[in-house]
């Protein structure tokens, strides 16, 4: 019970709905804190519904990077896909080399303001850990392995999702994290096209020079990428990678 | 029964298995031996089509390899390799019952069938079946490794260099295990290694090749006494073919039934080989004979060995 409660991940999680709970009620504070500023609160929006838009843009977003990206790493291992290995990667990384608000500037005259650009914009841009993560841990599967396994009669669906797979994930869940925590911070961004995210205080406050406004999308956002950190270290943890001890040959 | 039919095995333009034709009988234990690059492992691998040959034909109790889906042919035999291969993320019952899990057995069977198979392999089931490989010495790995090649029971067992990675003592231990292995259940083998003296330990007939080609397939001792060319006779030894040829016989076949002789006995089992080595060792010129419980049954002289 005790090591319960001094779990990070319990208390950064409950500090984050505490916190957007708070907000609403906190503009004496702010008052307190700002007396210069005449708007010391955010008050265009709810707080709760621009943390669940965040979260619903990010989860979108890197729920299809996720998809796209093992489909893409998987393929481009196997040995139909293997010329296009060089090519995926090349895509991948020019694509990594455009900052996010130009795939903003973009998209946004092609397919207009809102949630749309705002998902391709970071369904691009967590790709590249994805794709990289993926291709990386299948590449580390130790080929003897995979020799045994045909060996035995295993199908390359089989050898894919009982061996590749499991020994792989440790290494692709380290690039889906990292994916997603770019975009948890990428999300911030969109709000300039018009997604309803924690980026919206943030924009308003730089436009406005209201130090407030900032304050109280940066912190949300802030504690949020550690909350979604600390969850993934969580589920690494439990993914312990299983340890090799083979013979040279 | 497998047969090799004119098989050639070229990559680009450079043959790694030439023309290459050898009957294995069902329950025979072939082994093919060569130095690296000889292409036994490639021969090897045309079994069970993990390499098709370019020419020729290999079959297996008479089908043609290539006319079977490769996943059903390779779940009917059993295959060692060097490196072993276990599955570091599954436990040593779950590697054991690799097969037939994808052949659809029950899992308390699989359970039962790989507590037997540790049982026959010297490794206790209760401390072993649920552990991970990577807490596993290596010796234990390989054990592991052939009871995972013998679970569905196949009758065909393909081992590549299996013991090439132990130690002598280990080495020594699977090799007489595998034998005694191979004696109860009649599979057939077909064995690859680059060790001479393990070669004429194990098989029953031993295929030499040499840079793709077959060279010579004989009995152990057709191999020592008429090697088929200058290669073949290098690779026996030329400096302790006399001791090879020791090795091949049991101390029973030369046995003086009834005669006594003191100090410590061997065992009729043992090898001519080692009752020499013991001879010398402690200069002695006779010993002891007993069976295998023990009771005396007579004994060997130096001047036994000599007799052909």
């Amino acid at each position: 019970m005790r090591a319960r409660l001094r779990d990070p991940l319990l208390w950064t999680s409950l500090a984050l709905v505490a916190l957007v709970l708070a907000l609403p009620r906190s503009k004496p504070l702010f008052a307190a804190l700002f007396p210069g500023l005449e708007r010391p609160l955010f008050e265009l929006d709810d707080f709760a519904a621009l943390l669940a838009g965040h979260l619903l843009l990010v989860g979108a977003s890197s729920g299809a990077a996720v998809l796209l990206g093992l489909g893409a790493g998987i393929f481009v291992t196997r040995a139909a896909g293997a010329e296009f290995r060089g090519l995926v990667e090349t895509i991948i990384t020019i694509g990594q080399t455009f900052p996010p608000v130009a795939v903003l500037a973009v998209a946004v005259p092609v397919i207009g303001f809102g949630f749309d650009p705002a998902f391709i914009a970071l369904l691009l841009y967590g790709l590249l850990p994805i794709v990289d993560t993926t291709i990386a841990g299948l590449a580390g599967v130790p080929a003897p392995l995979r020799e045994a396994a045909r060996g035995m009669g295993m199908g390359e669906g089989a050898i894919l999702c009982k061996l590749e797979l499991p020994l792989a994930a440790p290494v692709i869940l380290a690039g889906v994290r990292s994916s997603v925590i770019i975009n948890v911070g990428t999300a911030t961004v969109a709000s300039t096209v018009g997604a309803r995210t924690l980026g919206l205080p943030i924009i308003i406050g730089l436009n406005g020079a209201n130090p407030a406004y900032i304050l109280q999308g940066a912190v949300p956002v802030a504690l949020l990428a550690i909350v979604l950190d600390l969850a993934f270290g969580r589920l690494l943890a439990m993914l312990q990678p299983p340890r090799y001890s083979m013979p040279n040959s | 029964m497998i047969e090799f039919e004119h098989v050639t095995k070229r990559y680009g333009a450079s043959a790694v298995v030439e023309n290459l034709s050898l009957a294995v009988a069902g329950g025979e234990f072939c082994v093919i031996i060569g130095t690296s690059g000889a292409g036994k492992s490639t021969a090897l691998k045309m079994i069970n089509q993990l390499v098709s040959p370019s020419e020729g034909r290999v079959r297996v109790n008479g089908e043609d390899v290539r006319l079977a889906p490769p996943a059903a042919l390779r779940r009917r035999i059993g295959y060692v390799i060097q490196s072993i291969g276990l599955f570091p993320h599954w436990t040593v019952a779950r590697n054991i019952g690799a097969v037939p899990e994808l052949i659809g057995w029950s899992k308390r069977r699989i359970r039962a069938r790989a507590a037997e198979l540790l049982t026959l392999l010297k490794l206790a089931p209760d401390a072993f079946l649920d552990r991970y490989p990577h807490e596993l010495s290596v010796g234990q790995q390989q054990r592991v490794g052939i009871a995972r090649a013998l679970a569905a029971d196949q009758d065909i067992l393909l081992m590549d260099e299996p013991f090439g990675a132990l130690d002598p003592i280990t080495r020594e231990a699977l090799q007489a295990e595998i034998a005694e292995i191979q004696r109860a259940s009649r599979k057939t083998v077909v064995f690859v290694t680059h060790d001479m003296d393990e070669a004429l330990r194990l098989g029953s007939r031993i295929a030499v090749m040499d840079r793709g080609r077959l060279v010579q397939a004989a009995t152990p001792l057709e191999l020592l006494t008429a090697p088929a060319s200058d290669f073949v006779r290098d690779l026996v030894g030329r400096d302790d073919l006399g001791v090879k040829l020791l090795g091949l016989a049991t101390v029973a076949s030369r046995l003086r039934a009834g005669v006594p002789a003191p100090g410590e006995p061997i065992a009729a089992g043992a090898s001519l080989r080692r009752a020499l080595s013991r001879m010398v060792a402690e200069g002695r010129d006779r010993l002891g004979v007993v069976d295998g419980d023990g009771r005396p049954l007579g004994a060997i002289h130096l001047a036994d060995l000599l007799r052909r």
